[in-house]
């Protein structure tokens, strides 16, 4: 599949902004991070402009972006629908919760469960996001069980490094924070592995011979395309990454998005002061720069069915 | 909607039956697919580029070449694929508009490019790539089933099929309702044994492929001698023998 840069900078930033708006909020009504209003406007304020900046982005790539409101329209089939109102419908209790701790100094009681609220909706985007890849059948490495449980750790680990970063800057670190960090960067990290383990050892159902229906006569071999040039489909659908470079850029993705996050969140633990502060911002910053790559390579590396009928003989 | 909806009783299944053994890969079904569409229910379908090195364009029907089985039983198969019209498509389904839909009454799936977003899932959806984006228009397009040919009443009743379908010149492609198990196609694809492409992706395509007939491998009597007469006995004679037939001939 082609790697839309405004898909894969969407998906990453507003995955980011939500895993930040769940983590914070949750954290504030555990009482892990600082009650003051003004801490409301640094963490809330960037988990905000993530995810507006990402769904922002996600309509640079329609082709009539001004007819945008029409996709809630399905929410009962399909997921980009149900995507489009849980982002919007995830505003309120945010906005209700940001304004109550920001200008009003209240994260407590009631505030606290709308923020926990807020907390749920920002997951539920984050999941529909995941399902609209999920529930596509032709694209055997995006349909299947480990695609939903990679965005959402990758949504909380990046949430997570953003938080961790916070407090720190903030001056008042936190160790549970720092420590939910890692077992989210852990946790990404594994099932990404899995992830990968899954698509490098299992392919789609559908052959050259089941899309053409030839099996019977024995193997197909594809002679002549339709064109000489290549068309939507091929641009759009026939995203080839040549396969030295999806191992490099998976260790590049590795390290970038858990290998180092993980220590220098690690290190930023045992560490005080400015070099605790910087090792948790280098965190984050890896660790979305991570997120980037892994999200490329979920596109690149997506074989999709059609490719069948122009000389690919698995997907 | 794009929900799906059951059919309504009695409705039909129109779609088309598709004789990979007699399609020869003239590609006459595409051209006049898209002659008659760049001015139909679609129009127009773009081209790019389209006298420049990079030429690509919007056209619902493909001819792709595929090469099936080893050997002497190897077979060199001319592939015609437009929208398969299936009866559960996810391409409708994930639409967020409801611009994708399929019509309750005859099942032909189509966009509505008033309210289409060209957000282009559809087309991430459909296995068969069946979809085309138009990058002029912002709207993905594809195959109408021809809906503005084989219910126009300003075209003589036998016109009143899809262009590809009435353009074919070895007859490969077949228009009908397949809901009905006594229409022809129907009937056609009983008798030729029909299948659907893909059947594991369970998006249940309406319309059916003929299996290329299985090549002869022995030649048969055709009632011909098994060697030609020699013409007349002249070709062996003396010259001048030749000479006096030639004469008393006369
Ligand atoms: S062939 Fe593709 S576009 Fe046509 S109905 Fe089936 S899934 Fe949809
Ligand atoms: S491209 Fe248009 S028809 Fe296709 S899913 Fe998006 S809005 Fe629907
Ligand atoms: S039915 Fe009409 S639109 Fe569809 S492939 Fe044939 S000519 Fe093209």
């Amino acid at each position: 599949m082609h790697p839309a840069f405004s898909v894969i900078f969407f998906t990453t930033s507003s995955g980011a902004g939500y895993g930040l708006l769940a983590l914070v909020a949750v954290a504030s009504a555990l009482g892990f991070v600082p009650a003051s209003g003004w801490f409301a406007v640094v963490s809330l304020g960037p988990a905000t402009a993530l995810i507006v900046a990402g769904l922002l982005a996600s309509t640079l790539h329609l082709g009539h972006p001004e007819r945008a409101w029409r996709a809630f329209s399905q929410v009962r089939s399909s997921w980009l629908s149900r995507e489009g109102v849980a982002a919007v419908l995830t505003f309120l209790p945010m906005a209700v919760f940001g304004i109550a701790w920001a200008f009003c100094g209240r994260s407590d009681g009631v505030f606290a469960l709308v923020g926990l609220f807020a907390a749920l909706c920002a997951t539920v985007t984050v999941f529909t996001t995941a399902m609209i890849y999920r529930s596509l059948k032709p694209i055997h490495q995006w349909h299947n069980r480990w695609t939903v449980p990679n965005y959402l750790a990758l949504s909380f680990a990046t949430g997570g490094l953003l938080l961790d970063a916070l407090v720190q800057i903030w001056g008042r670190p936190q160790a549970v924070v720092g420590i939910a960090a890692l077992v989210f960067v852990a946790m990404a990290a594994y099932l990404k592995h899995r992830y990968w383990n899954f698509i490098d050892t299992t392919k789609s159902a559908s052959t050259p011979e089941s899309a053409t229906g030839l099996g019977a006569r024995g193997k197909v071999r594809f002679l002549d395309a339709p064109h000489t040039e290549e068309n939507y489909l091929q641009k759009e659908m026939g995203f080839a990454i040549a396969r030295k470079h999806a191992v490099k850029l998976r260790a590049i993705a590795r390290h970038s998005a858990f290998h180092l996050p993980f220590l220098l969140t690690a290190a930023s633990l045992l560490l005080t002061g400015m070099p605790a502060a910087l090792a948790a911002v280098a965190a984050a910053v890896f660790g979305i720069a991570g997120t980037l790559v892994e999200r490329w390579l979920f596109f690149a590396e997506a074989k999709h069915a059609v490719t069948l009928y122009y000389g690919a003989s698995e997907v | 909607m794009t929900s799906l909806t059951a059919p309504l009783p009695g409705s039909k299944k129109l779609g088309l039956v598709i004789d990979l053994d007699t399609c020869v890969g003239c590609h006459a079904c595409a051209v006049n697919c898209k002659e008659w569409n760049t001015g139909g229910h679609s129009a127009p379908l773009p081209d790019f580029d389209p006298y420049g090195a990079n030429v690509s364009g919007v056209w619902f029907n493909r001819i792709h070449t595929f090469e099936a089985g080893e050997g002497d039983s190897s077979r060199t198969v001319h592939f015609p694929k437009s929208c398969l019209h299936c009866e559960t498509p996810a391409c409708v389904t994930v639409c967020p508009t409801g611009a994708s839909f399929k019509r309750a009454e005859d099942g032909i799936v189509l966009v509505n490019p008033d309210t289409c977003i060209g957000c282009k899932l559809c087309s991430w959806a459909c296995p068969y790539g069946a979809r085309e984006f138009d990058a002029d228009e912002g709207v993905m397009k594809k195959c109408t089933l021809c809906i503005d040919r084989i219910y126009n009443e300003n075209l003589a009743e036998n016109e009143r099929v899809p262009a590809c379908v009435s353009t074919c010149p070895a007859s490969a492609r077949h228009f009908g309702d397949l809901g009905d198990p006594s229409s022809d196609v129907s009937r056609l694809v009983a008798e030729r044994g029909g299948f659907a492409l893909m059947p594991e992706m369970e998006y249940a395509p309406v319309n059916r492929y003929l299996p290329p007939r299985a090549a002869k491998t022995a030649v048969g009597c055709t009632g011909a001698k098994a060697e030609l007469d020699r013409p007349a006995d002249a070709a062996v004679l003396h010259p001048l023998l030749r000479w006096m037939d030639k004469v008393l001939s006369r």
